[in-house]
């Protein structure tokens, strides 16, 4: 999803590229050989084949640089081999074996990079799983969250946000500006942030945003649009400021995993998760003991009714929007903190958000938590059987499926269906 | 500031290819949307559908063009179907994260490394599957006027383009004039009405999606064969957002509120862009403000918070009629 943007924007306007450069200019595919800790790798054989039986190859030196020079303009194939890697090392994806290199035009060196890391493929199935079923915890982690806020907002106002996911976005964006420019220790530059997006992507967003169109009557499928140009305008706001790569904070970045029995976590990993899941307890716990908690179910069951009996039904859906900002804006910051930032991250998010929610049922706090769990566990586990690109569409798929059978998602009452 | 220049680059844009390509993706969604209320945020995957089917027919099974465009057609019913028989039964707000989920499956599964082979990955397809097309083009020269310029072969697609456009329009403007056509926009009204008449809801919703389906996989036709190349990513949830936009901006449920829209879209998006880029690079607007790569980046903003504007201004759009679209109805 990160490169639908430039790609359009590119696509749309320079398809056809000048190829001015003079043919006599010498032109290279090329690359670094490292390993996961960025240690060059020597000795390894990369070849690269193209039109008109071009073939050549480099052997990568002392600092792991190799470079092949082509003759012309085209997409050639380029291969590592493999068996020369040093034990212990070796592709983290074995589909990046071979990688298209396109030579745009003459003059432009095309850099390649070879994913390599500690070898996950000589891990036997069993530790694979457990492995991938720790990290499937996590990302369901990371997925509850975000669609708690999301399905409470939904649930009070009928609002479905597809500007979510830019609130996980603004609060890993406002971590790393308070780390990386201001200069702040992570540990109380996540606070920080997390108190930022509550205020900017929860109170403020809706005071100057989605009461001032609650009040004028604006419907359920104009605001779902309103939230859609809200999307594109704050996550091309964000590529604007931040640009398309994607950030490390400046602590914590290269941790190493710790071996806990046959999976490694990072121990960044596992504060940020324990953080996350006390946040996701304390959240339930209030929905569920509270007094506003109370309310905002009765608002969501019956505005009417609620407003009736005394509640006071602006108050409880600004706490709603508050609560959801700020659970929303952990989870980005979860995902900064362990993957790094980039101003796609939130919406690469929102899909699997929206089909945890729609899997556990819209508006059940339950469901969300259970679809959250059913899709992040099973987006990792499925790698064990699908090649890992494809994860995230074994997951849209899985939900179609369950939509199938049980259109009102696996918590959701019959309401629902049209 | 050249203005000759940008006048002529935004001009060319609001009749160019591009201006088709989402001119028709946004008649399909008007059948979808606008007159029967169907959310439909998969509209990429249809475009994707059309011009993929060409692209693979061609290039990797060597099918003749014109064999290809009917597989495009008949790829593009079958995915409305697929699409239609889990979905349609759920409320609005559900076939829209369903629809939205499953051009992106389209989309990942296009891109991926495991069907390199046929789909061209990442990278995706380019050749000369249009061949058969161009070879047809009888414009020798290209257009060059001082507020207008094409080459050659944007010529042929341009006038073909329109044409197909004109045919698709008029076809349009009979089907929803017809007993058919009422009865969708009924449906979009009060689907519960329409039932109580004893009509099979369901099955209008899944013929409508058809439809506009098949109109969205010829947009992709257009995309494909102007470009001699498909590209997975440019096939994403942008690409129908801006369809939507294009939609709204014309006004939803009018049959000519797509071309007003895409017209005016491209135009403004390209005019916006240029004059941008002439201001930074004459110094008009300060470096550090913004930078010459950074002005697509504010397009697109400008983008998004026209949807929004539109959508809480003018949800009618610029030739709508608010009472014909009961946009407000909890779906």
């Amino acid at each position: 999803m990160s490169s639908i943007a430039f790609t359009l924007l590119t696509s749309l306007f320079f398809s056809a590229i000048a190829t001015s450069a003079s043919a006599a200019t010498p032109t290279y595919i090329q690359g670094t050989l490292v390993d996961s800790t960025k240690a060059p790798i020597a000795g390894v054989t990369i070849s690269a084949t193209g039109p008109n039986n071009f073939s050549g190859e480099s052997i990568s030196d002392a600092s792991g640089k190799w470079k092949i020079e082509v003759p012309a303009a085209a997409v050639y194939q380029v291969s590592i081999n493999q068996e020369q890697l040093p034990s212990g090392q070796a592709l983290t994806d074995p589909a990046k074996a071979i990688i298209k290199a396109n030579v745009i035009s003459l003059g432009f060196d095309v850099t390649i990079l070879f994913p390599i890391g500690p070898g996950v493929e000589k891990a036997t199935d069993l530790e694979r799983s457990a492995q991938l079923l720790a990290d499937g915890l996590i990302l369901a982690l990371v997925i509850a969250l975000a669609a708690l806020g999301l399905n409470l907002v939904f649930g009070t106002t009928g609002l479905t946000n597809f500007a979510h996911g830019e609130l996980l976005t603004l609060g890993g964006l406002l971590t790393y500006y308070l780390s990386a420019v201001v200069g702040l220790k992570v540990f109380l530059a996540i606070p920080l942030a997390v108190a930022l997006s509550a205020l900017i992507g929860g109170y403020l967003q809706d005071k100057f945003l989605w009461q001032p169109l609650r009040r004028r009557g604006t419907g359920l499928i104009a605001a779902l649009i309103v939230s859609i140009g809200l999307a594109i305008l704050i996550r091309y706001f964000f590529l604007f400021i931040f640009g398309g790569d994607t950030r490390q904070l400046p602590e914590y970045a290269g941790q190493a995993g710790l071996a806990l029995g046959p999976v490694s976590i990072t121990p960044k990993s596992i504060i940020t998760s324990s953080i996350g899941l006390a946040m996701l307890v304390i959240a339930t716990l209030w929905l569920s003991r509270s007094h506003m908690g109370k309310a905002s179910r009765a608002v969501a069951d019956n505005p009417a009714l609620a407003s009736s009996s005394g509640i006071e039904v602006e108050r409880v859906i600004r706490a709603v929007w508050i609560l959801g900002a700020t659970l929303a804006s952990f989870a980005g910051i979860m995902v900064t903190v362990n993957q790094g930032v980039s101003f796609v991250m939130g919406q690469d998010l929102l899909l699997l958000i929206f089909a945890a929610v729609t899997l556990g049922g819209l508006g059940t706090i339950n469901g969300a938590l259970i679809g959250s769990l059913v899709i992040g566990v099973s987006i990792q586990l499925s790698t064990l059987f699908i090649p890992t690109e494809l994860k995230y569409v074994g997951a849209l798929v899985i939900l179609i499926l369950i939509l199938l059978v049980r259109p009102q998602g696996i918590l959701g009452k019959k309401g629902r269906i049209g | 500031m050249d203005f000759l220049f940008i006048t002529q680059q935004s001009l060319s844009a609001a009749i160019g290819v591009n201006t088709i390509i989402f001119a028709l993706a946004a008649i399909g969604l008007n059948m979808h949307f606008g007159y029967t209320g169907l959310l439909n945020f998969g509209q990429a995957g249809f475009l994707a559908v059309g011009a993929y089917s060409v692209a693979v027919s061609v290039v990797s099974f060597n099918v003749s063009l014109w064999v290809a465009l009917l597989i495009g057609i008949v790829n593009s019913i079958i995915l409305a179907l697929l699409l239609g028989i889990p979905t349609l039964r759920l409320r609005a707000d559900y076939l829209a994260i369903v629809t939205i989920a499953a051009g992106e499956i389209i989309r990942q599964v296009a891109r991926s490394a495991t069907f390199n082979k046929t789909l061209g990955g990442s990278d995706g397809i380019t050749g000369k599957f249009g061949k058969e097309f161009f070879d047809l083009n009888p414009f020798t020269a290209g257009l060059d006027l001082p507020f207008l310029r094409f080459t050659p072969n944007d010529l042929w697609v341009v006038v073909v383009g329109w044409a197909l456009v004109a045919v698709i329009l008029f076809l349009m403007w009979l089907l929803v004039n017809s007993p058919w056509g009422r009865l969708l926009k009924a449906i979009r009204e009060d689907e519960d009405a329409v039932r109580s008449l004893g009509k099979n809801v369901y099955l209008y919703k899944i013929q409508s999606l058809i439809a506009g389906g098949v109109i969205g996989s010829i947009g992709g036709f257009v995309y494909a064969l102007s470009r001699q190349s498909v590209q997975p990513d440019n096939y994403g949830t942008a690409l129908t957002f801006f369809a939507y936009t294009v939609l709204i901006l014309g006004g939803a449920a009018r049959v000519l509120a797509p071309i007003a829209g895409a017209v005016i879209f491209w135009f403004l998006l390209v005019f916006v862009e240029q004059m941008l880029r002439q201001a930074v690079s004459a110094g008009y607007i300060p470096e550090w403000l913004i930078g010459v790569n950074q002005v697509g980046q504010i397009r697109f903003m400008l983008v998004g918070l026209g949807l929004m504007m539109l959508m809480i201004f003018r949800p009618q759009g610029i030739f709508g009629d608010r009472k014909e679209l009961a946009l407000d109805a909890r779906a």
